[in-house]
């Protein structure tokens, strides 16, 4: 089983970097981008799990490492 | 009183605040390494700025891992002082130690420059010797210092009076200008500024000097 994590700040979070990547858009005539997010792309390969365990797993390493909730939220895909 | 600095892969102002609590306070003082958990024989323990895991993930996320962590928690539920400087104090956030994360700063650049600070708060027994509105000259060193923490958190560390130092000109976009706190039990102490490269004279600056002067009393 294999898990996609994607880490974002949390939409309350300023996320400078993304505000710089918007303008730099803008200024090349990529108009009409309303925000963008900035975000960090984890994959992990879990061996042989059930898709129940892998998920419960992936939800801990979420809370306990790769995100941290207070600034960040996250989200992932499990195949 | 005995200092124990930590000294964690890529911490690189571990030797500046043993020469402070050393040479220039005159205190028993010395190097623990991160796999070393014990800390029985310490009085205050220092985290140390640096790189700590090479800020791999986010700032202090490894570092907060390591097999000392367990025991500085403990040492820290003991009411024994604790003192995180700038990547140290990324670590004691990380750790759950004290409330709040931090971002990038907000200009995308290290800040590394004199910065004025105002004490707060001397509601602490690492500002004995400061007193409250005091202005401090202490440099600041750091890419990701931009302290971030919920409205309700915030508002719980002002009615507790735990914002011991704020910025007077933010450097870094931190919520409130805030450059230090402390905890509920206020003897774990997190700051950006780096008190130990504004201790001797010849530095530019001895404002520092006072942080770790007021420790001395605590114990």
């Amino acid at each position: 089983m294999k898990a996609k994590v994607y880490v974002t700040l949390k939409k309350s979070v300023l996320d400078p970097q993304g505000k710089v990547v918007q303008q730099a858009l803008e200024s090349l005539g990529f108009s009409g981008v309303s925000d963008v997010r900035m975000g960090k792309y984890i994959e992990l390969d879990l061996g042989a799990v059930d898709r129940a365990k892998a998920e419960e797993r992936v939800k801990s390493m979420c809370e306990k490492l790769l995100a941290n909730t207070v600034i960040e939220e996250y989200r992932y895909e499990l195949n | 009183m005995r200092f124990g600095v930590v000294v964690f892969p890529g911490s690189n102002c571990d030797h500046d605040c043993l020469h402070v609590v050393k040479d220039v306070l005159g205190q028993p003082a010395e190097f623990v390494w991160h796999k070393d958990p014990d800390l029985s024989k310490i009085d205050c323990v220092v985290l140390p700025g640096g790189f700590s895991y090479g800020d791999y993930l986010r700032t202090g996320a490894i570092a907060r891992f390591s097999p000392v962590m367990d025991a500085v928690k403990k040492h820290a539920e003991k009411g024994r002082p604790v003192i995180g400087i700038c990547n140290g104090f990324q670590i004691l956030l990380e750790a759950g130690l004290l409330p709040g994360a931090m971002l990038r700063n907000e200009s995308l650049k290290f800040v590394c420059k004199f910065v004025t600070l105002k004490v707060d708060s001397t509601h602490s027994p690492f500002m004995k010797h400061l007193k409250k509105d005091q202005r401090l000259s202490i440099p600041v060193a750091h890419g990701e210092g931009n302290y971030y923490a919920d409205d309700a958190t915030l508002k719980k560390l002002n009615e507790n009076d735990q914002v011991l130092l704020r910025y007077v000109d933010n450097p870094n976009g931190s919520r409130e200008d805030i450059a230090g706190i402390t905890n509920e039990a206020r003897n774990v102490f997190g700051l950006m500024p780096h008190p130990e490269r504004a201790s001797e004279k010849e530095l530019g600056s001895t404002d520092g000097l006072a942080i770790f002067q007021s420790i001395l009393e605590a114990v």
